[in-house]
């Protein structure tokens, strides 16, 4: 019985995320990308009041800067001093 | 007769067309290849591009298709009498859906799960993929004008329907909220959703409501409209996460809960058909069975869209290239199956023929919802000891969610296609949410009250019919794409050549008689409507022409190609 119930589960949670997995990849990547730009907002010349909180969180997000960036349309890394490829 | 026999003659025919008719195109046309590796392996993302399982993916894909469009448009067709609507529904699904379902996936799965669009750009030429985004657009158009109608009408003549309809958008967002934020099991929620929508259901029957017969000067249906627009434009800018998928989940298990119900109250029930086979009395303004018919149901035999679920999203699923024949034929299938029961409800649904011609004996197109809704409950009440009134209100919230559902996608893909237009076009105020959502909701409008003379609700399936025509055309492109890979493969071409000259062939004359009573009627709107979709038309079939002529000739010239 509970191998049957897992198995049913197994079937509604792919046939609840299949059709989807795309849309809501994509959803995420564009909130994260926001997230990136107000990380990175003072460095790219936005001022960012809350800039001494993103400052720590830089590092965490160095590892997605390169794809940012070139998925934002810049072949290059915008920031000065700041180079990752 | 017995509509027990109609449901087994019916998935008889449906079972041959599986067993013997896709295994011969699997085998000897499409050339499906156990070994050959799909999109879904050599382009894997864990996004897009993830191999499944075919049973699952059946379901979704099943899920996907289905929606209101085979329930209306049988709805409506009976009234020709219940044989012309089995026959194009079971030969249209065995002959004509299935192979272009099964068509388009495969063509889809051979070049890289390109969708039917960009394949038609690849295989047929630029010129063609022009047509089909202008045949996309006007069937977008069309479908979001005609099923807010259609729910507008529906929650009128069932007035329990308001409730369930409004509460499952709740019921969604909450799905939505316990999965993603809550990360609570998806079986439990499951369980608590559907519950919560039949408890829904039951509540609505108790507390029917309405909307005042006018206000500000709009009655009732026009209220509908408009309200139903103002939160299809809200719904298309939410989080897919919040409220699409849920829905569509819900709407999916919905489905299948529903059709259960219904297939088993027939068998237990074993109604009569009480219509006749041939109306020889239709109403004075129905147009003739040939060739309406063929474009009064399209979902159900065979649509276009379908083409576009199994080129956008099944191809890139699929994890093996045999597995086509159960996803794509077999989908198609379900939808038949949908058709059938419609057909069922609205000619055995009814008491005695009397009451039947009293409900048909309406101007054409008859609320083929409202027949689906009535007849169906009679036989689930019949058959399942349901009290007919709270039947009648499940099966209104069944159809008026399908075409909820179609609507919210609709409106959000036709926004997309105006912010692409913004951006080919540098129009920078067309590429914002805000307008772009603005302008598909005033453009779906601008037809809902058009369509009814300038009266929301009023004709709105007056463009039924039309609906129709353009997604039957849409159809005729996909099957013009088949065709032409097959002929540059060097396969035999009949097995799609021929459903599409016969689409070409009832499409244009069907065209023709409808642009006639729209002139006659003044209507101004669908009469642009109508030339636009004629000439898309006679484009696809002068193309088609052209494009057979010169994968012939590159045939001749060469290898096989593709």
């Amino acid at each position: 019985m509970k191998k049957w119930l897992a198995g049913v589960a197994e079937l509604l949670r792919e046939f609840y995320a299949a059709p989807f997995r795309g849309a809501v990849a994509r959803a995420k990547r564009e909130e994260d990308d926001l997230f990136m730009l107000l990380v990175f907002s003072e460095m790219v010349g936005v001022p960012n009041p809350a800039s001494y909180y993103t400052l720590e969180l830089q590092p965490l997000l160095y590892e997605d800067f390169h794809e940012w960036h070139k998925r934002m349309g810049m072949d290059h890394s915008p920031i000065e001093g700041f180079h990752c490829c | 007769m017995n509509a027990i026999v109609l449901l087994l003659v019916g998935l008889s025919t449906f079972a041959v067309g599986y067993f013997v008719y896709s295994k011969f195109l699997a085998e000897k046309i499409y050339q499906l290849d156990p070994d050959f590796e799909t999109p879904a392996h050599t382009m894997e993302d864990g996004i897009d591009y993830v191999p499944s399982r075919k049973i699952i993916l059946w379901g979704h894909h099943f899920a996907a298709v289905a929606g209101a469009a085979p329930i209306v448009g049988p709805g409506i067709a009976v009234v020709w009498g219940w044989l012309p609507a089995f026959l194009w529904v079971t030969l249209g699904t065995v002959f004509f859906a299935g192979v272009h379902d099964f068509g388009a996936l495969w063509a889809s799965v051979r070049n890289r799960g390109l969708s039917v669009g960009a394949l038609t750009e690849n295989i047929v030429g630029q010129r063609a993929r022009s047509i089909f985004m202008i045949v996309i657009f006007l069937l977008l158009l069309m479908v979001n004008a005609v099923f807010a109608n259609i729910i507008a009408n529906e929650h009128i003549s069932v007035p329990g329907s308001v409730i369930p309809t409004w509460a499952v958008i709740a019921v969604a967002m909450m799905v939505g909220w316990l999965i993603y934020k809550k990360g609570m099991s998806l079986l439990w929620v499951t369980i608590i959703g559907v519950s919560v929508l039949y408890g829904a259901i039951w509540v609505g029957d108790i507390y029917p409501l309405s909307l005042p017969e006018t206000m500000f000067g709009l009655p009732a249906a026009a209220q509908w409209v408009i309200i139903l627009f103002v939160y299809a434009g809200i719904a298309s800018i939410l989080p897919v996460w919040l409220l699409l998928q849920p829905r569509d989940y819900i709407n999916g298990i919905q489905l299948f809960i529903g059709l259960g119900l219904l297939y088993t109250a027939i068998l237990i029930a074993a109604p009569e058909v009480v219509a006749p086979a041939i109306n020889s009395n239709p109403p004075a303004n129905a147009p003739p069975l040939v060739p309406l018919l063929f474009v009064t149901i399209a979902c159900g035999a065979i649509s276009g869209f379908h083409g576009l679920v199994a080129s956008g999203t099944t191809s890139k699923q699929l994890d093996k290239e045999t597995d086509g024949r159960f996803v794509g034929y077999f989908g198609s299938v379900g939808e038949g199956t949908l058709a059938l029961a419609a057909i069922i409800a609205c000619t055995a649904g009814f008491a005695t023929v009397a009451d039947w011609n009293a409900f048909y004996s309406v101007p054409f197109p008859a609320p083929g919802l409202t027949a689906w809704a009535q007849g169906g409950a009679a036989i689930m009440s019949a058959g399942l000891g349901l009290p007919a009134g709270l039947a009648e209100t499940l099966l209104a919230v069944m159809g008026i969610l399908f075409a909820a559902t179609t609507m919210d996608a609709g409106v959000r893909l036709q926004r997309f296609i105006i912010q692409e237009f913004g951006n080919i076009y540098d129009i920078p105020v067309l590429t914002g949410r805000t307008i772009s959502t603005l302008v598909a909701v005033g453009t779906c409008l601008l037809l809902a009250f058009g369509a009814g003379g300038g009266e929301a609700g009023a004709g709105g399936l007056v463009i039924w019919p039309l609906f129709g025509t353009s997604n039957q055309l849409l159809a005729g492109l996909t099957l013009m794409v088949i065709t032409v890979y097959l002929i540059k493969l060097r396969r035999p071409i009949w097995f799609t050549a021929i459903p599409l000259t016969f689409l070409m062939v009832m499409t244009v004359p069907a065209l023709l008689i409808q642009l006639v009573g729209f002139y006659n009627d003044g209507n101004w709107l669908l009469v642009v409507m109508d030339i636009l979709i004629l000439v898309a038309s006679i484009l696809v079939a002068l193309e088609a022409l052209a494009a057979f002529g010169r994968a012939r000739r590159e045939a001749a010239a060469g290898p096989p190609t593709g």
